[in-house]
């Protein structure tokens, strides 16, 4: 790693930890940027380097929102009991079960998640292009409705954790870092991986499926273990929104497919598809523009957003780091050879 | 669990139940036919998968609601959302999906989703977000002692759902765009060497998907409620049928649309109203698994 480098990333880390203390009004919108973050850098794991553009993403975070609330209950006190009276208020929880339920719970909800996506993926990977697709967003939309059914976890109503038992103003940085140490260690890992052989594997399966396979890569393999990492970050991130939001329902909330669920696409390909900054600077382009949208254009946020997408997805389909690529390929270390007559050719 | 046991003995202790849930479910299916043939011409013509399809639907309904609000007779609405909805589809071809024919199918997917997130929004900024529908004012008849009841609303709407279907169906057989529209799906480039005009041929197409969604949707809002948000259970409906009886097989779309109709009926009676939109979405799933099954054991031949 150069000096510059380090340099780059210790500013960086500086920015993110001084973050909520210079703006502490934005404290929640911050945490819903590395939500954001996250889920638009795993979503990049199979729809930009593997070829995969899954449309339910999404259900991992609900499902994640979901055994984290079961697992961080049920450590307390019966878990159909409490959905039933619908109330954090009337269940007292002590400071001990609150961070251990919700340390539980979060990981919990990351293997849970894992384990769904192995299940979910041995019968969707052999659907390709669009039909995959369509298949994750009906299993995201199939499980939404069911849970919606189903009154162990409180049925239409939701589920109403406990709140913060401290200070507010504390609860909101606590969310904040554990959101942001999650990106963190996602970026660290995601960085790492591209580079090992694992990664090579992920792009040819994009690049050509049957020559991968063809190569000796056992395609679902590899498919299914990308998938399941990339749920176990999405399940974490569920559990801590489902502790940051305190109450949450099936719809609308944990299983909300044309919000968060497409989102994180609409981030992705914002940013550039198949890089690694592409989705980090898609989120925070896609986030500043929705808050902005969400507090000027009342009524009107939804068809800018979907002009937004439109936009993105028909006309700058490449995003912001495969347009840089195009100008600068120099940036990347991508070598422009300059021909007699002085064109560039790469 | 009680509750189903219930239900399900319902079925075989009074065998008309039986019955009105068929007839119910084959009425509904016939409309949701009407908009799985629709996105079935889109995808087959140029290869766009119209996730929008089910909000062109609620769209055609709401125009038809608008004006029986105004005092034209209902039954106009039908023609009305068949012409607005044309012209809706000719200006979302051109703005849009003109731009996204020649690229990758996940492109078409996410246009058309951003679109009907679009049109679902600025549906309910116009019209609200209550459940709307428009009341024919016929009556209801009665058979087998009430158990099976068939408003004459709904015999009109089925029956219009067919005239529009054979109206369609003849077009496309005989006339001279109909024609232009088959040679183009079955070969875009040849149909260009021919001397069609296939710019022109797919700006024609799209509208006729918009058109046909949004007289059914203007069927719908006479028999059913709408709503601008439930625009993508149809979308995923009319997915579902086109999936199971792939594209250009004409009596399979109209076979799959009823056959879901009805299975739905039945889902729902048995398990309860809420669980009606799971099973749609379900139902996809299976069929999507089956057809996988079915391409692996062809895969295994080919070993």
């Amino acid at each position: 790693m150069t000096i510059a480098k380090t340099l780059l990333y210790a500013v960086l880390l500086l920015i993110i930890f001084a973050a909520p203390f210079l703006f502490p009004d934005f404290r929640t919108q911050l945490a819903t940027l590395w939500l954001m973050i996250i889920v638009a850098l795993t979503w990049d794991m199979t729809g930009g380097q593997m070829g995969y553009n899954s449309l339910g993403n999404i259900f991992f975070y609900g499902t994640g929102m979901y055994a984290c609330a079961v697992v961080g209950i049920a450590i307390a006190y019966p878990v159909a009991e409490y959905t039933n009276a619908s109330g954090g208020g009337i269940y007292k929880f002590t400071d001990t079960q609150y961070f251990l339920g919700a340390a539980l719970g979060i990981l919990f909800a990351g293997v849970f998640c894992s384990l769904c996506a192995l299940i979910i993926g041995y019968f969707t990977f052999s659907l390709r292009g669009p039909y995959f697709a369509i298949g994750t967003l009906g299993v995201a939309i199939a499980a939404g409705e069911l849970v919606s059914n189903w009154d162990f976890v409180g049925g239409g109503q939701g589920i109403a954790l406990p709140v913060y038992p401290n200070d507010l103003d504390e609860g909101k940085l606590f969310f904040y870092f554990l959101f942001a140490g999650t990106g963190i260690i996602l970026f660290i890992f995601l960085n790492w991986m591209y580079k090992t052989r694992f990664g090579a594997a992920i792009n040819a399966i994009r690049d050509d499926e049957e020559k991968a396979e063809a190569m000796g890569i056992h395609t679902l393999r590899y498919k299914l273990t990308t998938w399941a990492i990339a749920a176990f970050f999405v399940g974490v991130a569920g559990g801590i929104s489902a502790y940051q939001l305190i109450h949450f329902e099936p719809l609308e909330t944990a299983y909300q497919t044309i919000n968060l669920g497409i989102f994180m696409v609409v981030c992705v390909l914002l940013g550039g598809k198949g890089t690694l900054w592409g989705p980090i600077i898609g989120a925070i382009i896609f986030q500043v523009f929705k808050e902005v949208t969400w507090n000027y254009l009342l009524g009107w946020q939804w068809v800018a957003l979907g002009a937004l997408i439109v936009v993105t997805v028909v006309y700058f389909q490449d995003g912001i780091m495969g347009w840089l690529k195009h100008t600068k390929p120099e940036w990347f270390g991508i070598r422009v050879e300059k021909s007699a007559d002085g064109g560039a050719n790469s | 669990m009680d509750q189903i046991m219930g239900n399900l003995g319902l079925l075989f202790e009074f065998p008309v139940v039986n019955l009105k849930i068929i007839i119910d479910g084959v009425m509904i299916g016939a409309l949701f036919a009407l908009a799985a043939y629709g996105l079935a011409l889109v995808w087959g013509v140029m290869n766009v998968k119209n996730l929008a399809q089910g909000d062109f639907v609620i769209a055609g309904g709401y125009i038809a609601w608008w004006v029986a609000g105004l005092g034209v007779p209902a039954l106009f609405g039908v023609p009305l959302a068949f012409i607005i909805m044309w012209g809706i589809g000719w200006v979302i071809y051109k703005l849009v999906i003109t731009r996204v024919i020649e690229r990758d199918l996940f492109t078409s997917l996410l246009a058309t989703f951003g679109i009907a997130i679009m049109m679902a929004q600025l549906l309910n900024l116009m019209f609200g977000s209550d459940t709307q529908s428009v009341n024919l004012g016929y009556e209801t008849l009665f058979f087998f002692d009430g158990f099976v009841d068939v408003p004459i609303a709904k015999l009109i709407g089925v029956c219009m759902a067919t005239v529009l279907a054979i109206c369609v169906i003849v077009f496309m057989k005989f006339s001279r765009m109909g024609q232009a529209i088959r040679a183009t799906s079955q070969d875009a480039r040849a149909a260009r060497v021919l001397g069609i005009d296939t710019e022109k041929v797919y700006a024609f197409t799209f509208s006729l998907n918009a058109a046909i969604c949004g007289a059914a949707g203007a069927i719908i809002v006479m028999v059913w409620v709408i709503q601008p948000f439930y625009g993508i259970t149809y979308a995923i409906r009319a997915f579902v049928i086109v999936t199971a009886a792939g594209l250009g097989n004409l009596p399979g779309v109209i076979a799959a649309g009823l056959g879901i109709g009805a299975l739905e009926q039945y889902g729902s009676h048995i398990f309860g109203i809420g669980y009606q939109q799971a099973i749609a979405v379900l139902l996809l799933l299976l069929v999507l698994v089956f057809r996988m099954i079915q391409q692996r054991r062809s895969r295994q031949v080919l070993k």
